[in-house]
């Protein structure tokens, strides 16, 4: 049934794919968001395991997620992967160093001769915490404001700054929409936590966070969207392939993708009332808070990609040379393997149920600090 | 190409190898492990007898800290190519693309969520869903490993693609080929082989060393049998595995074969060199001399050939050529793979101003010379001679080890059988000593993969030079060092609790 697409086709339904395992990760983020308020909220050494345990039992599949991601990207739009991660070549190191000290960190924080000592390994449950949402929501924010490359004939890239993709950061608009994961991704563990933990002293805590974090949040979100809906965006002409720039082409994308835009303001509504409904009326809506955010958040940032990518638009420009900007067109993998891969993606919905019911099984009621003494601990 | 610093190439290679070194010292032991306690669970659950569960429970907690390590190095590999290796990926990210997928839908997602259940899930879930969990995450874990090696083997053979000159890159045309090509099939038993066959070693060291200690003699001896019965079934496997990958090598890749057997003039009838000591490479030829060896007469040509008659080229045949027995020399091919190349480049700018008769004469071209394309960037045929005494000399210690760990097992189960292995102190140290010597093996086998196939990253068609990313050799130099420490740092880590662990012992009672 696939090979009966067109090219196109298949590159829009892979892109809607990334699409959502992105927007899925960036829910996911919660996990890193628990790790970076551990000397917030996490006073006492206890309340700090019971919050690394509820977040830790999650954190293989945020990390799965990502590497996931990373491989649908490599395997849909290789032109991407062989440009972005060998030209941003500091940005992703350094998301990569992130993430590997957070893999050993669990594991190994609480045993006996751990060598670093439990300080460390938490240390660096912050800084994955930290480095991995702001540094991630600024590169996906370079979908938008571009980077510096270019691409020949036989794609050999080049990139043209020796930053290395380090420059990102320098863009207020890069470094909007990362502050702006980083706060969400705390905003979300804190809700995750409601959720899942009965402590009182965590809970309290928490509650009083909830709003620092989801202030700033709000704040560097609108200045992101701001930016987004005002800038000039990178267009595609559909018969030539020329990219031009094109003044307020991502307001376009929306108005002319009317149903992404629904998308996108559902999402935004639903992860604001997410934030406001347990602050009005806490014991009605702390288990459900998580849920209303979650599904937002995967909303808002899936409808962000698609106006990326979508549309006559090129999701990952180059400003150095405009020509070099790569679109779903231009940078995908064959109709073959496009159509191999399409048929394997049928197994997802399969995938997503035993997930939900291994879930399902292990989180059954809300742990507290005594809860930790029968189980693996991390 | 661009002139570029050569200096580039030496360093991704190094911060390469070294990423993929310290990922294969957590992977093996993951692989086999978790088969391991699979097996005890299910011993488990069958009897009821909660001594099983403590042995389960022991051997998981050494899992979860090798796993969560393996984790943490493997997702460096992933990007790796991107990073260090673009031109690479670009040329081959249509192949790979789709078994990828295969694996982060089917296998990933298995392993992580099963992996939680296992560990959290004691309490909390009906025993039988445990034990499925147990055996999920196994299943998963091994699944995990298929992609990367469909794609190592790919790399050595290429098959079931076409080159597409518009987008200057491999497309897949036939995915069946490509997951199922002999050479992978054969590479995911022999590696996965490995790994069990480690971790049947690991397991039956760390036992024997509570029995010299004289501590919890009952519950170490128990999994030793375990371990024992699944090593001996999987040594015997990897032998015949390794003796396919050998055959598979000699008519897919004849320089890696040369070199690993250290064959310099061809011939039929050859031996075999079982033991040899290098004297010195003969400076005006190339050839490395022995100055001792022990040969079996015919032996190499029937191993490789399954015929004592066969000719075996040597790595003269293949860079001067050989008329009698079809081997075209190799300046023949460097002459066309430039004709590739040019071709390409022309198609490229022909293109451009849509002369569709020059593209089409270009295309031609190309085509006829595909196969030869990676030989355009060479710059003298002794290029292609891989290092030689490395590829010897780890081919035999790997082999040699395989047939001590058949030994290992047969004697372990001996002794278990006759109840006398508490006594034989010896035997004990030596399986204790074997645990490292098994980590050498499977290292060793990568090395004479990866390094018998230089100077290619992909089999004729990309050299190591031609696919790595423009980058300036400093930022690669300091990514090593980081690499260095930071993994070294993790290793040190990781054996300490580990030591610690171990010297904790199979706990009472039904938690960690
Ligand atoms: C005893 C007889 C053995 C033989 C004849 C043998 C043969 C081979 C050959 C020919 C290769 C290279 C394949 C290639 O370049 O494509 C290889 C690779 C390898 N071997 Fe062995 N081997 C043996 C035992 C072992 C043992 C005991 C281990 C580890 C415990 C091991 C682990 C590996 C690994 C990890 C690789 C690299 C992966 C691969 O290319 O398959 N081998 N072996």
């Amino acid at each position: 049934m696939f090979e009966t697409l067109s090219h196109t086709a298949l590159q829009h339904y892979w892109w809607i794919l990334v699409s959502l395992l992105g927007a899925i990760l960036v829910f996911l983020l919660f996990v890193q968001g628990g790790q970076s308020l551990i000397y917030q909220i996490g006073k006492t050494a206890d309340s700090r395991k019971l919050i690394l345990n509820t977040v830790g039992s999650k954190w293989e599949f945020t990390f799965t997620t990502l590497v996931t991601f990373g491989g649908a990207f490599f395997a849909s739009f290789p032109l991407f992967y062989s440009t972005s991660f060998s030209g941003a070549y500091w940005v992703w190191f350094i998301i990569l160093f992130a993430f590997v000290v957070q893999a050993v960190s669990y594991e190994f924080r609480s045993k006996p001769e751990n060598f670093l000592g439990t300080k460390t390994f938490d240390a660096f449950l912050f800084v994955n915490g930290l480095l991995g949402t702001i540094l991630l929501g600024a590169a996906v924010s370079t979908f938008f404001t571009g980077s510096n490359f270019t691409i020949d004939s036989q794609r050999h890239s080049e990139w043209t700054m020796a930053t290395r993709g380090l420059e990102a950061a320098l863009n207020i608009q890069n470094l909007s929409l990362g502050l702006a994961v980083f706060f969400l991704s705390r905003v979300l563990a804190i809700l995750y936590f409601f959720n899942t933990i009965s402590n009182e002293e965590v809970i309290t805590s928490s509650r009083k966070h909830l709003l620092y974090n989801a202030a700033p949040f709000v704040v560097f979100f609108l200045m992101f969207v701001g930016f987004l809906i005002f800038s000039e965006g990178f267009a595609v002409d559909p018969v030539t392939g020329n990219v031009s720039m094109e003044p307020y082409k991502y307001l376009h994308n929306l108005i002319q993708m009317p149903l992404v835009a629904v998308l996108f303001l559902a999402g935004v509504v639903l992860v604001l009332a997410g934030i406001i409904m347990p602050v009005l009326s806490f014991d009605k809506w702390r288990d459900k808070a998580i849920w209303m955010a979650g599904v937002g958040t995967v909303l808002t940032v899936f409808s962000l990609f698609l106006v990326a990518g979508f549309n006559n638009t090129a999701f990952y420009p180059s400003v150095a040379d405009l020509q070099s900007s790569l679109t779903i067109a231009n940078s995908s993998s064959s109709h073959y393997t496009l159509t191999a891969m399409s048929y394997v993606s049928l197994f997802i919905p399969f995938v997503l149920a035993y997930i939900v019911f291994a879930w399902r099984a292990i989180n059954n009621k809300k742990a507290d600090v005594k809860d930790l003494e029968n189980e693996h601990v991390y | 190409m661009t002139n570029f610093d050569p200096a580039l190439v030496d360093w991704s290679r190094a911060q390469f190898a070294l990423t993929a070194i310290y990922h294969w010292f957590f992977v093996p032991l993951t692989l086999g492990l978790s088969f391991i306690v699979a097996f005890m669970e299910s011993i488990y659950v069958k009897t009821g007898n909660e001594e099983w569960k403590r042995i389960t429970k022991f051997w998981m907690t050494l899992f979860g800290i090798n796993f969560a390590i393996g984790v943490a190095t493997g997702i460096i590999l992933e990007f790796e190519f991107g990073t260090n290796w673009s031109n690479y990926s670009w040329f081959v990210g249509d192949i790979f693309g789709a078994p990828l997928a295969v694996e982060g839908i089917m296998a990933f997602f298995i392993e992580s969520t099963f992996v939680a259940v296992m560990f959290i899930g004691w309490n909390k879930v009906s025993k039988k869903f445990h034990l499925a969990s147990t055996w999920l995450t196994a299943i998963g874990a091994n699944l995990s490993a298929l992609w990367i090696l469909v794609a190592n083997s790919w790399m050595q053979y290429p098959v079931g693609v076409h080159f597409n000159p518009d987008t200057a890159r491999n497309e897949m045309s036939n995915f069946w080929e490509v997951l199922f090509s002999p050479v992978a099939i054969n590479k995911f038993l022999h590696t996965v082989s490995s790994g069990y066959v480690l971790a049947a070693v690991f397991v039956i060291g760390i036992s024997s060393w509570f029995l010299l200690k004289n501590r919890q003699i009952r519950l170490a001896k128990m999994s030793m049998v375990v371990a024992a019965v699944f090593g001996l079934v999987m040594s015997v496997f990897i032998i015949l595995t390794g003796d396919h990958s050998a055959k598979l090598m000699a008519k897919y890749q004849p320089m890696k074969f040369a070199a690993m057997e250290n064959v310099y003039e061809g011939q039929s009838k050859a031996p075999l060199v079982v033991i040899g000591l290098f004297q010195g490479k003969n400076e005006t030829t190339g050839k490395e001399e022995f100055a001792a060896k022990l040969e079996i007469q015919n032996f190499l040509s029937s191993m490789a050939f399954m015929d004592a008659n066969a000719f075996v080229p040597g790595i003269k045949d293949i860079i001067e050529g050989n008329a009698e027995h079809n081997i075209m020399p190799t300046s023949e091919r460097i002459a066309k793979g430039k004709l590739a190349m040019d071709a390409l480049k022309g198609y490229g700018e022909a293109k451009k101003t849509n002369d569709t008769e020059k593209m089409a004469q270009s295309a031609k071209v190309l085509e006829e010379n595909y196969r030869h394309l990676g030989y355009g960037s060479l710059s003298a045929p002794t290029d292609i001679i891989p290092p030689v005494k490395l590829t010897f000399y780890s081919f035999r210690t790997m082999v040699f080890l395989g047939f001590w760990f058949v030994l290992l097992f047969v004697l372990a189960l001996i002794y278990l059988m006759k109840n006398k292995i508490d006594h034989k102190k010896w035997f004990l140290r030596a399986a204790l000593i074997s645990i490292p010597l098994a980590y050498l093996a499977t290292q060793l086998g990568w090395v004479v993969t990866e390094v018998g196939r230089q100077p290619w990253v992909i089999q004729d068609l990309m050299s190591v030079a031609t696919g790595v990313s423009h980058i300036n050799t400093g930022s690669v130099i300091t990514t090593f060092f980081i690499f260095l420490v930071v993994f070294t740092v993790l290793l040190i880590a990781e054996v300490k609790i580990m030591v610690k662990q171990i010297g904790l012992g199979f706990k009472d009672g039904g938690n960690e």
